[in-house]
């Protein structure tokens, strides 16, 4: 599920732009965010994001059903204001916008959960590698390209086969694959750091090769962090509806976007709000994403455009 | 050139032992197996079925009789669809998988191809911005969405094409399928073409062009297209495998007898055999595929070449 929001080219963009002098007077990051601010879309879809992630926390508490409440009066209805099922029910009686809410709030929690462990673990692969460098670097980067090659998907399937379908694992078998970008930008960013002279000065004191890396590299590597995980998480996002289509995803009553779409497309013909409903929310936030990959890139490579 | 080739080859090797050691070991120790059913087998039998499959021997000499096995075409037992073997559900398998897989991939080249250099051409007009906004629509909707929303307008509400099935000669059954498949493929290379396009014909050597008087059509022909293809031809690589691991769930949702369909129903069903194999074959065609077009980008390249 790579490659929708273009995270390879916005943390290489990024890199590049490290590497040259930062206009004086004006830290990078500071400037790409001036520039990301004026990008109309890229703002809109900002607050649209927080809008539903908002929507997505709060909302249950607004709605008459919970998500696993059955309503033996209304089973297979389209929306009826008048019982509070403001989006339908499904074959089972259960209203369809809690279920919506509720799946949007799992798809966001396991995107969250599995962008902070590729993030953990790719700083600390990326940092040891290139602080390390010669042949440990070597041998750890070529793990990479190995893993590079290999379509991960099958190997999140047969992870979630062996490990049953519980969320947490769901979240870290995901984390698990995803780190590969993270890692390479973040050796990158270690060679060229720690030839630094606060680093030569923090060797010099004694300080031993792990505290150095801990200490010093990594708080120095916030920027392509903070947009690593932006464009990861909608990357996850699709991954684990991708599962949760195929029926490897979480089990019910809990639900998530891809397992509520799973649900709504056999029976499509004749309740279409089983289906697009959930899609439209999916698709909502892969669109904001998206826009938001787009403005950070744009921001960061001003040629581009 | 060849030296070349052959050192891709070999470095190609370790990894697939890789990956059948890891898939194995992972597969084997996993809890719960195949004949967990939900009523327990008489002891005795589970003792003859676990003698039937080698599981009653230690872990490595299982891995050995694999191993063998897998170097002689043969990838033991289904554990699940008695009377086949793994190797005979592939060999129905593959080549569907492989036909889909190609043809999707041209049709999503040739598209993109041509997408991307008339959004290039016309930067900035009316053509490019409905070009750029049709691109991002496959790229941001889920291949299984857009699948069932196919089904549903073309198939079910319109009724032009059948929604799913396939037996042999029903090529009307894949013209959806193929479709779905090479949308994203075709909307990345589009967008790739397009970037790399418009740097070109940004370039000296074609105002030179230009300004001695050769004709639009000319100058894309014969200047512009050759360096322009470079990122698409390294794009080709990463796109196959999208397009193969994309083929498991449009599969699925057309119900199309292809390994995609295999390994989704092996692993819900536990079939560590068909599992292992379909995901062996997977990554022997990624890595073969990778390698193809590597040697071709050196070929096109020779700063690769020679590093």
């Amino acid at each position: 599920m790579a490659g929708i929001t273009g995270k390879d080219t916005v943390l290489t963009a990024y890199a590049v732009a490290l590497e040259q002098e930062a206009p004086k007077g004006r830290s990078l990051t500071q400037d790409a965010l001036r520039r990301l601010f004026a990008n109309k879309a890229a703002v809109v879809s900002i607050f649209l994001l927080a809008a539903v992630i908002l929507i997505a926390i709060i909302g249950p508490y607004f709605l008459p059903w919970s998500y696993d409440k059955i309503d033996w009066t209304s089973i297979r209805k389209p929306p009826d204001f008048a019982k509070g099922h403001f989006l339908g029910t499904d074959q089972n009686g259960r209203d369809m916008a809690a279920r919506i809410l509720q799946g949007t709030q799992m798809s966001l929690t396991v995107a969250g959960v599995a962008t902070v462990v590729s993030v953990v673990i790719g700083i600390a692969y990326g940092a040891i590698a290139g602080y390390f460098g010669g042949r440990i670097d070597a041998a750890m980067m070529r793990f990479v390209d190995i893993m590079y090659a290999l379509p991960y998907i099958l190997f999140v399937i047969i992870l979630v086969v062996i490990f049953g379908r519980s969320p947490v694992l769901l979240f870290v078998g995901i984390g698990c694959l995803e780190w590969l970008t993270m890692a390479r930008i973040v050796r990158g960013q270690t060679l060229s750091i720690k030839e630094r002279e606060f680093i030569e000065a923090a060797r010099a004191g004694g300080a031993k090769p792990f505290a150095i890396i801990f200490r010093h590299i990594v708080p120095n590597l916030t920027g392509p962090v903070v947009i690593y995980a932006t464009l990861t998480v909608p990357e996850i996002i699709l991954t684990e509806s991708f599962l949760s289509y195929l029926g490897l995803g979480v089990q019910e009553p809990q639900t998530s976007l891809g397992t509520l779409i799973s649900f709504g497309a056999p029976v499509a013909e004749a309740l279409p709000w089983m289906l697009f409903g959930p899609a439209l929310f999916l698709v909502l936030m892969l669109v904001c994403f998206s826009y938001i990959g787009d403005g950070l890139r744009d921001a960061l490579d001003p040629k581009d455009r | 050139m060849i030296a070349y080739a052959f050192r891709r080859v070999l470095s190609a090797i370790p990894i697939v032992f890789l990956t059948i050691t890891v898939c194995f070991f992972i597969l084997r120790l996993a809890p719960g197996g195949p004949f967990d059913g939900e009523r327990a087998l008489p002891a005795n039998v589970l003792k003859n079925l676990r003698a039937h499959y080698n599981l009653d021997q230690p872990i490595l000499t299982q891995f050995f009789i694999y191993v063998g096995g897998v170097l002689q075409g043969d990838f033991g037992p289904s554990m699940v669809m008695e009377d086949f073997t793994v190797s005979r559900l592939l060999s129905i398998g593959l080549p569907f998988t492989l036909m889909l897989g190609f043809t999707a991939f041209i049709v999503g080249t040739i598209a993109g191809l041509v997408a991307g250099a008339l959004a290039a051409v016309n930067q900035n007009r009316w053509p490019d911005y409905l070009l750029v906004f049709v691109v991002l629509i496959p790229l941001i909707i889920p291949n299984f969405l857009m699948a069932n929303l196919a089904q549903l307008i073309f198939g079910v509400y319109l009724g032009w094409l059948p929604v799913g099935g396939y037996r042999p000669g029903s090529y009307i059954n894949l013209v959806m399928p193929i479709i779905i498949l090479a949308m994203p493929h075709g909307a990345r290379v589009a967008r790739l073409v397009r970037g790399s396009m418009i740097e070109v014909l940004g370039t000296n050597y074609i105002r030179t062009a230009r300004s001695k008087g050769l004709g639009a059509a000319l100058i894309l022909t014969r200047h512009a297209i050759k360096p322009a293809l470079l990122p698409v031809v390294s794009y080709l690589g990463p796109g196959l495998s999208y397009l193969l691991t994309g083929s498991l769930v449009v599969e699925q949702i057309f119900a199309l007898p292809g390994i995609g369909k295999y390994f989704i129903t092996a692993a819900l069903n536990r079939d560590y055999g068909l599992v292992l194999g379909t995901t062996i074959l997977y990554v022997f065609i990624i890595l073969a595929l990778n390698l193809i077009v590597d040697v071709l980008y050196a070929w096109l390249d020779p700063k690769v070449r020679l590093n």
